[in-house]
C-alpha cells in the first residue's frame, strides 16, 4: 500500500486520504469575464509534471499540499497551505 | 512434402501474407496524419480510405498497434446512454458493429450477451427509468426489469448482495455485447493497411509545427513530417499532445485498472454492472471472468496497478456472488482514462486550423470505436464537424453547455 506523509500525523496508507485537484488560483468571480471564470471552472492542466495538489487526511479533515510527480507518482514533499506564492 | 515446404517457404516469390506492410521510412509529406494506432486511429484511418479515398495517410505510434487502451478495456459494447446526443451516436456505433467481422473478413468475435445495469437503490432505478425512456425515444432497446429477470438471466446471483444492498431492479439492454478488442485494432489497421495508409509503430511525436494557428507538420523520432491536417486520437495521452499545439482542455487522466480471473467453466451469459458496488462483470470466450471497478482515486500518468484495487473490487464481487471466492485472479492492468467534467468525449475541431481531436474517451471508449472513426473520417476529409458529434465539441465548456453523461456511466466514478 502506498504511504503518503501527513504534516500532522506522519505517514498514513492513501486510502486515508482524499484527492482535491491541483492548487490553482481563482479569480475573482465578481470581477472575471464568462470565458475566464469557464477556463477557471473546466480546464484543466491535464499533462504529467510535478505539480501541487489539494490533499485531505480524511479520519482527522487535515487540509494539505502535496507535490507529487504526476508521471511516476513520487510525492516530492507535503506541507500546510500557507496563502498564494 | 518437406521439400514442397522447404521450397516455397524459403522461396522470396511466394511471401508470408502479413497482417501489415513494414514501412522503412517516413515519408516528407503526407495529407493527413493520425497520432494514435489504437482502435479510434486506425478506425479513422480506414474509413479516409473506404469512404473518401484519401490514403496518403500515416499513422503514428508511439508503442505497438492496439497497445493503449484498445487493449486494456473490458470490451463492452453498449448503447443505452442518457442523452440524446449520446443516444444517437452510440447507438449508430452499435450498428456499425453488426457488419464489422465481414467487412474486415476476421473473425471479432462480437458476442450479443444482454447487458443488465443493477440498481440497488431507489435513486438507481429513478436515473434507470429515465434512461430508459430516453433510449426507447430513440429506438434503442432498452428497458427497466424487476430482480426476478436479473435472477433468471444469471442464476448464481446473490440477490440480496449479502443483505445490505439489495437489487431492487435493473436496466436491461438487449443489444449489449462483448467483442474482442485488439482484433478491433488490428481488423481496422489491415482494411487500412491494404488501402495504402502507412502505419509507423514505435514513432513518437515530439512536436507539432503550428504556425500562424494551422498546422504545417510533425516532428517525430524518425523525422519531420509536414503535413495539413493532424487527428490526435491518443485517449491518456491527449494532455501531451495538447501542450504541443497549446490547446486548453478539461481533459484529467486518472488509471482505469481490471483484472481477469482464471477460466471456468461457462457460468455467466449476461454483462452485469453495479453502479453502486461499482463492479462490471463478464465472461469471456475462454471462460475467463472479465472484471472492472471505478476509476483510481487521484490522477496518474502511468499504468501501475494496485491491491488496492483488487481487494475492492473482489469484496464487492463477492457480495454479488459468494461462490467465486476459491476462484484466482489471474491478471491485472491499468489503463489511462482521459477523463471530462460531463463524462462525454472531446471531438472534432479546434481553435488550432487542422488539428482534430478525438478524445475525452476516458472510460467509454471502446463501444464507440466504429462511429468515432467514421464520423472522424468524415470531420478530417470535409473540415466540417459530423452532424453525429456536434454536442461532443471542445467548445461547450466555454459556452457552459455540457452534455451531462455521467449519469450512464457505467459505474459511479
Amino acid at each position: 500500500m502506498k504511504i503518503l506523509n501527513c504534516p500532522l500525523n506522519g505517514p498514513r496508507p492513501v486510502s486515508e486520504f482524499f484527492y482535491w485537484g491541483e492548487v490553482r488560483p481563482m479569480p475573482n468571480p465578481a470581477t472575471a469575464s464568462d470565458e475566464v471564470w469557464a477556463d477557471y471552472v473546466f480546464n484543466r492542466n491535464g499533462a504529467p509534471g510535478v505539480k501541487k495538489e489539494w490533499w485531505c487526511h480524511t479520519p482527522s479533515n487535515t487540509w494539505f499540499i502535496a507535490e507529487r510527480d504526476t508521471e511516476k507518482d513520487v510525492v516530492v514533499r507535503t506541507y500546510f497551505y500557507e496563502g498564494e506564492d | 512434402m518437406p521439400w514442397r515446404l522447404l521450397r516455397f517457404a524459403l522461396n522470396k516469390k511466394h511471401p508470408e501474407p502479413r497482417m501489415f506492410n513494414f514501412h522503412e521510412k517516413l515519408k516528407s509529406s503526407y495529407d493527413v496524419v493520425i497520432i494514435g494506432a489504437g482502435g479510434h486511429g486506425l478506425a479513422a484511418a480506414y474509413y479516409l480510405a473506404r469512404d473518401y479515398g484519401i490514403t496518403n495517410v500515416c499513422v503514428l505510434e508511439k508503442g505497438y498497434i492496439g497497445g493503449g487502451n484498445t487493449g486494456r478495456n473490458t470490451t463492452i459494447i453498449r448503447s443505452n446512454y442518457l442523452t440524446p446526443e449520446g443516444v444517437k451516436f452510440y447507438d449508430e456505433s452499435v450498428n456499425l458493429w453488426q457488419d464489422l467481422s465481414d467487412d474486415f473478413d476476421l473473425n471479432l468475435f462480437y458476442a450479443n450477451r444482454g447487458h443488465f445495469t443493477l440498481a440497488h437503490t431507489d435513486s438507481a432505478l429513478r436515473t434507470m427509468r429515465w434512461r430508459a425512456e430516453v433510449n426507447k425515444h430513440y429506438g434503442v432497446d432498452s428497458e427497466v426489469v424487476g430482480p426476478e429477470v436479473v435472477k433468471e438471466a444469471a442464476p448464481m446471483i446473490d440477490i440480496s448482495c449479502g443483505g445490505h444492498a439489495p437489487i431492487l431492479g435493473a436496466l436491461y439492454h438487449a443489444p449489449g455485447s462483448v467483442a474482442r478488442h485488439d482484433a478491433v485494432a488490428w481488423g481496422y489497421g489491415r482494411g487500412a493497411d491494404q488501402r495504402g495508409v502507412e502505419i509507423h509503430q514505435q514513432t513518437e511525436v515530439l512536436g507539432i509545427d503550428v504556425q500562424a494557428g494551422k498546422v504545417k507538420g510533425v516532428k517525430t523520432s524518425r523525422g519531420y513530417i509536414s503535413t495539413n491536417k493532424v487527428l490526435c486520437a491518443v485517449a491518456g495521452s491527449t494532455p501531451r499532445i495538447l501542450k504541443m499545439v497549446d490547446v486548453k482542455s478539461p481533459i484529467y487522466i486518472h488509471p482505469l485498472q481490471a483484472m481477469v480471473s482464471e477460466p471456468i467453466k461457462p457460468w455467466l451469459d449476461p454483462i452485469l454492472v453495479s453502479g453502486s458496488l461499482h463492479v462490471y462483470i463478464s465472461q469471456s470466450a475462454r471462460g475467463e471472468l472479465v472484471m472492472g471497478a471505478s476509476l483510481d482515486p487521484y490522477e496518474l500518468h502511468g499504468t501501475r496497478s494496485t491491491l488496492d484495487f483488487v481487494e475492492g473490487l473482489t469484496t464487492h464481487m463477492l457480495e454479488m456472488f459468494p461462490f467465486l471466492s476459491n476462484v484466482k485472479v489471474m491478471r491485472q492492468w491499468a489503463g489511462m482514462a482521459d477523463m471530462t467534467p460531463d463524462f462525454a468525449p472531446v471531438m472534432g475541431k479546434t481553435p488550432v486550423e487542422g488539428f482534430y481531436l478525438d478524445s475525452g474517451w476516458g472510460t467509454w471508449g471502446f463501444k464507440a470505436t466504429p462511429v468515432c472513426g467514421k464520423t472522424m473520417a468524415h470531420t478530417v476529409a470535409t473540415d466540417s464537424d459530423h452532424p453525429l458529434i456536434t454536442g461532443f465539441s471542445l467548445d461547450r465548456f466555454r459556452n457552459y453547455a455540457l452534455t451531462g453523461e455521467k449519469g450512464a456511466a457505467s459505474v459511479g466514478h
